[in-house]
């Protein structure tokens, strides 16, 4: 072999390690679930008697209500969570964009709920949330007000669930989007105030537009996130009362544990995965997209340049 | 246009006092250049006369009216930053009229207004793209674009030309003498850059530490500095300083110092008055050396290098010790260490005190 071969080769070698832990630890798994999706399976089964049903599994959840009303909710509490976050983590940023005394600090304790684990989070609503001595309920009783059946009214449930989401996880917007306004340039800020922006005309023509990239990642990748919730619902409502707060993630574990029916749970998670893998594919292709766009506005300017 | 006064204006970070209680007056439609070393305060005062500084004390009045509270937008005035400040997301069309589309003017006005100025600046072929897609100097002239559609009164300059090469420098100066003498307006210039002060302003101000050491027009200051610093700062190649003693030469005074003695003319030597010995700093700009004849004092200069600008040639020599800088149209071209014997005329010799720098 050639010294150019060699180091030509030299990169692949360094990746290798990573590259098989990756491929045993994530493709694997992934191609195992794939294969399970078209098995009739049950736990109890080893995986090689298990019946072969081709595409039954998909066919059955497409006319499956249960699945349907399901998949309903998750987009529901996706759509809900993530624009309320948006908005309220923007809002805080800009609101927040300023020097003040003790800013670090305040910061910090913005971040918080996002570093508790789910789990916790859950618990810590749970307690809120309960009907008689819950904080919530014993606040609108000691105010006069009536009571809200938090956990318990199919309406109030999803309502419920989505609120401790938008405590977890405005933070981390509130953080992403903070970074982006304090790494808009100065001058740009100046001019408009120059220009007669006002503090919501410069908010609005320049602060959002220039920030947009920003916002726009942060938005799919908590979308993500969104469509994989499963921990806090657990120990929220475990999906009740009824399907109401039943979504993908915790439909997927009931089916296999509860259920016993591995092959229609690995069949949901492919189609979930399928949809988490268009959204990552949209975040991809839109950083790509601008990636194109910025190098052939520099590659214009250089042209006019010469 | 008013007539921009600028009363005991101070500026402090803390306990940094960056601006001394400063005055200053602007007159109607003069091209006032704010020029010193970085760090002496040109840029806040720039900024605090647009609001975006506050300021810590004093106040600034615009024909009369304070303006110190008034935010920038209320002070009918453009700026052009130093990295030009585009908004990256708008046309360049859109940049120029975002003023005019805040104040809610007629899409004709705006129109009219933008073709006016991009013809004015020749950046008519650009209006679609996006900043981004253009050269820093077209950058620099849609910057300049987007202050002169605003028609504000007085428009201020933040170091504009400072982004730029040096060949693009050169040439938007030009195009920047030229556009004042179309515009009549109050104009601000800040920079660093002696030549550009000199050959835009109409009246430059010199500061440093935070105070204005003087101002005049670049004549006055070339011609009659008050201090080391003023006549140090402007002109090149920069002002020649050798320490000196002041003595008794017959009826009046000379300088005296290691490798020459030079007799001052009556005028400066009346100035001064005493005749005892004393300590002084004598400045002597490069282009004041002329070829040794009887009326100008002679000086003997050892070249050290010389080098050729075509037009001149500037010699660096060596004066007892001290280097001196020469500018001098003479030829043949003396070689590295030729000694040579120049004259200087009694009038352009500058002394200035050793303490605090003022000229004697």
């Amino acid at each position: 072999m050639t010294i150019a071969n060699t180091s030509r080769l030299t990169p692949y070698l360094f990746l290798a390690p990573s590259l098989t832990v990756l491929g045993l630890a994530l493709l694997y798994p992934v191609g195992y679930m794939v294969y399970a999706s078209f098995l009739n399976w049950n736990p109890s089964q080893h995986i090689g008697q298990a019946e072969w049903v081709g595409l039954r599994n998909y066919l059955f959840l497409i006319n499956d209500p249960s699945f349907r009303e399901s998949l309903f909710v998750t987009l529901k509490f996706a759509a809900a969570v993530v624009s309320i976050e948006m908005i309220l983590g923007v809002g805080l940023a800009l609101l927040l964009d300023r020097q003040l005394r003790g800013m670090t600090l305040l910061r910090t304790l913005f971040i918080l709920p996002m570093m508790i684990a789910p789990i916790v989070v859950g618990l810590m609503w749970r307690y809120l949330y309960h009907p008689t001595v819950g904080p919530l309920n014993r606040s609108l009783s000691a105010l006069g007000m009536e009571t809200v059946p938090w956990l318990s009214d199919s309406g109030w449930a999803l309502v419920s669930i989505v609120i401790a989401d938008i405590w977890q996880w405005t933070p981390f917007i509130f953080i992403l989007a903070l970074a982006a306004l304090q790494s808009l340039p100065k001058s740009v800020m100046e001019a408009a105030r120059i220009d007669g922006a006002t503090g919501w005309q410069q908010i609005w023509h320049i602060k959002l537009p220039l920030m947009l990239p920003v916002l726009i990642v942060t938005c799919l990748l908590r979308l993500i996130d969104a469509f994989k919730v499963l921990e806090v619902v657990l120990v929220l409502t475990n999906g009740g009362p009824g399907l109401s707060t039943e979504i993908l993630s915790l439909r997927i574990a009931r089916t296999a544990s509860e259920f016993r029916e591995l092959g229609k749970a690995a069949a949901m998670s492919n189609l979930l995965l399928l949809g988490l893998m268009v959204l990552t594919a949209a975040m991809f292709a839109y950083s790509k997209w601008m990636e194109t766009r910025a190098a052939r506005l520099r590659k214009a300017a250089e042209a006019d340049a010469a | 246009m008013p007539e921009i006064v600028f009363d005991k204006v101070e500026k402090r970070y803390g306990a940094v006092q960056v601006l001394k209680p400063l005055d200053l007056t602007l007159r109607d439609g003069e091209f006032t250049v704010l020029v010193g070393p970085s760090g002496c305060g040109k840029s806040t005062t720039l900024r605090i006369l647009a609001g975006l500084e506050t300021l810590s004390g004093g106040e600034i009045y615009f024909n009369g009216l304070p303006v110190s509270r008034l935010d920038p937008k209320d002070r009918d005035i453009a700026m052009v930053f130093q990295d030009y400040a585009l908004y990256p997301h708008m046309n360049i069309a859109r940049n120029m009229s975002f003023a005019l589309r805040l104040q809610r003017r007629p899409k004709a006005e705006i129109d009219a207004r933008i073709r006016t100025v991009a013809e004015m600046l020749n950046i008519g072929h650009l209006l679609e793209r996006k900043p981004a897609e253009l050269s820093g100097g077209q950058r620099q002239r849609v910057a300049m674009g987007r202050a002169l559609v605003r028609d504000a009164s007085t428009f201020l300059f933040d170091e504009p030309l400072s982004n730029l090469d040096a060949k693009l420098r050169a040439r938007m100066r030009t195009e920047l003498a030229e556009l004042r003498q179309r515009i009549a307006r109050n104009m601000v210039y800040v920079t660093h850059d002696q030549i550009e002060a000199m050959t835009l302003g109409d009246r430059i101000v010199v500061m440093h530490d935070g105070v204005i050491q003087q101002q005049g027009t670049p004549q006055e200051l070339f011609e009659q500095p008050v201090n080391r610093f003023v006549a140090g700062f402007i002109g090149s190649p920069t002002m020649n300083f050798l320490t000196a003693e002041v003595v008794g030469e017959g009826d009046g005074l000379a300088v005296t110092g290691k490798g020459f003695r030079l007799p001052l003319d009556a005028a400066t030597a009346r100035r001064l008055g005493a005749t005892g010995r004393r300590p002084v700093t004598v400045g002597i700009r490069p282009t004041a050396f002329v070829p040794a004849h009887a009326d100008a004092a002679p000086l003997d200069l050892k070249v050290i290098v010389a080098e050729y600008l075509g037009a001149s040639a500037v010699l660096a020599t060596l004066c007892g010790g001290t280097e001196v800088l020469v500018e001098t149209t003479a030829t043949p071209l003396p070689r590295p260490g030729d000694v040579v014997r120049f004259g200087v005329p009694a009038g352009a010799i500058m002394i200035f005190d050793n303490d605090n720098g003022q000229r004697l």
